[in-house]
């Protein structure tokens, strides 16, 4: 039997963007953690701090996320760890996002001109209050942009969690365009709703590039 | 007594020798001026003093702070000696003030009252009080290179090094950066410069030394050093076009 494409059908996938954000969010916050560990520990002075750093970015970079996923999921339970579908999810995307963090962040860090870390050491600071005071505040400043970037690729890669049976945004899509057979309004509506996530996200993040810029030239 | 005491120092970069035993003294209170050609070692020198090049062979003295090969007590040394960089290097995310006052705070454990004054008082020091809360971006180069002074100059070294702190200004803004560096030498301050200002040089400093080939080539008093040469490399390098 096929349903109309009604307003609950509509609620349905409009409601199951929490889905989305929620896995967003976590990965966002566990993968940022990781990923600024990951970054400083890649700009270390110990080597193999160093080394172990890039092994897990090269990893993670490596690997497409549906590995990451399939093995977090299946490999898991494989293993005797039997993991909820939503549990596996947030876990291999936040490695997904500590991988992609953590390089970026790198990069940022590196950017900062190394007559920085020069004149800060003469005035005696130490290598923690370096990174304090004067290299990460400017860091910050370079990361907006790419790290926002990063965000809005993440918000459209947590779809792929719909393969292990989270039910978020694409997965609610595609369930309700089998139960109604109206794949142009069911995924017109799937993309209206990805892109009132991201498009906020790019607006803020264009703010908040001008609001850090105040004062300064260029 | 000598503040800067150094030893047989050795510096290389790989298999380049930039400094081949370098021994030298400087007296508190004493303004001293390194000048020689591009590759001379002269700025190495500067920066080894602070601890910014490790030397590996030798002895520095600087302010009580012993530096040798291991590198230990370097921070302490460096909150005795300041050094002026040739590209200012003041933090942009920071206004004036702050940049000032950070190192005072975080290093010294200054309240922000104490920090606050160290700062109005050396930028009124190097004529800039009206900056406090400026920009380091909306300055000229010649008030940045002042504020870098004053920056150094907050937490009262007993040294200041100066490394070819005019050679990125324009000729029209090195005057007043050279007139902020004389009167801190009339204050007493001991200082080293790695100059090009030849003339401001055998004006300001006591002592000049004259730097070829990573050794001390030629040393003493300005006036002598450049009325009357003793070496021909000294002689060529000064009549050589290098003003």
């Amino acid at each position: 039997m096929i349903r109309e494409f009604g307003t609950s059908e509509l609620w349905f996938v409009v409601s199951s963007a929490r889905w989305t954000l929620a896995l967003t969010l976590i990965a966002l916050g566990l993968g940022g953690v990781l990923g600024f560990v990951i970054a400083l520990a890649r700009v270390s002075r110990l080597a193999p701090l160093r080394w172990l750093a890039a092994g897990w970015i090269g990893l993670v970079q490596g690997v497409p996320v549906l590995m990451l996923l399939f093995l977090s999921y299946y490999g898991l339970s494989l293993a005797g760890l039997d993991l909820p579908p939503l549990v596996a999810a947030g876990i291999s995307l936040s490695f997904y996002a500590s991988g992609f963090l953590g390089e970026i962040w790198r990069g940022c860090i590196q950017s900062v001109p190394w007559q920085q870390w020069e004149a800060s050491a003469a005035l005696a600071l130490s290598r923690a209050q370096q990174y304090r005071y004067v290299v990460l505040p400017q860091a910050v400043r370079i990361a907006v942009p790419p790290t926002v970037g990063f965000i809005v690729q993440l918000v459209k890669n947590t779809s792929i969690v719909s393969i292990i049976g989270v039910v978020e945004l694409a997965r609610a899509g595609h369930l309700v365009n089998n139960a109604t057979f109206q794949p142009m309004r069911v995924f017109c509506v799937v993309a209206l709703v990805y892109f009132c996530i991201c498009w906020p996200i790019s607006l803020a993040a264009r703010w908040l590039e001008r609001r850090m810029h105040v004062g300064r030239a260029g | 007594m000598s503040v800067v005491r150094v030893e047989g120092v050795r510096k290389s970069y790989g298999a380049l020798e930039v400094l081949k035993g370098v021994s030298m003294q400087v007296e508190r209170g004493e303004v001293v001026a390194i000048i020689g050609r591009s590759g001379s070692g002269k700025s190495t020198l500067l920066r080894c003093l602070n601890g910014l090049e490790p030397i590996q062979a030798g002895r520095i003295e600087v302010a009580g702070h012993t530096l040798d090969s291991t590198g230990k007590g370097l921070r302490d040394l460096r909150k005795d000696v300041g050094i002026v960089f040739q590209s200012y290097n003041l933090f942009p995310h920071l206004k004036v003030g702050e940049n000032i006052m950070l190192a005072p705070r975080v290093v010294l454990g200054c309240s922000r009252a104490e920090a606050r004054a160290r700062a109005e008082q050396t930028l009124a020091q190097v004529g800039l009080a009206e900056k406090i809360e400026a920009w380091p971006d909306n300055l000229s180069g010649g008030q940045a290179q002042r504020v870098a002074i004053a920056r150094s100059l907050a937490m009262q070294p007993k040294v200041m090094l100066f490394d070819e702190v005019t050679s990125a200004l324009d000729p029209e803004l090195t005057g007043e950066v050279l007139a902020t560096l004389e009167g801190l030498a009339q204050a007493g301050m001991t200082m080293l410069l790695v100059t090009h200002e030849m003339a401001f040089a055998r004006r300001v400093a006591h002592r000049t030394v004259f730097m070829h080939q990573g050794l001390l080539h030629e040393e003493g008093p300005s006036e002598a050093l450049f009325s009357a040469p003793q070496t021909a490399e000294l002689r060529q390098f000064l009549s050589g076009g290098l003003k």
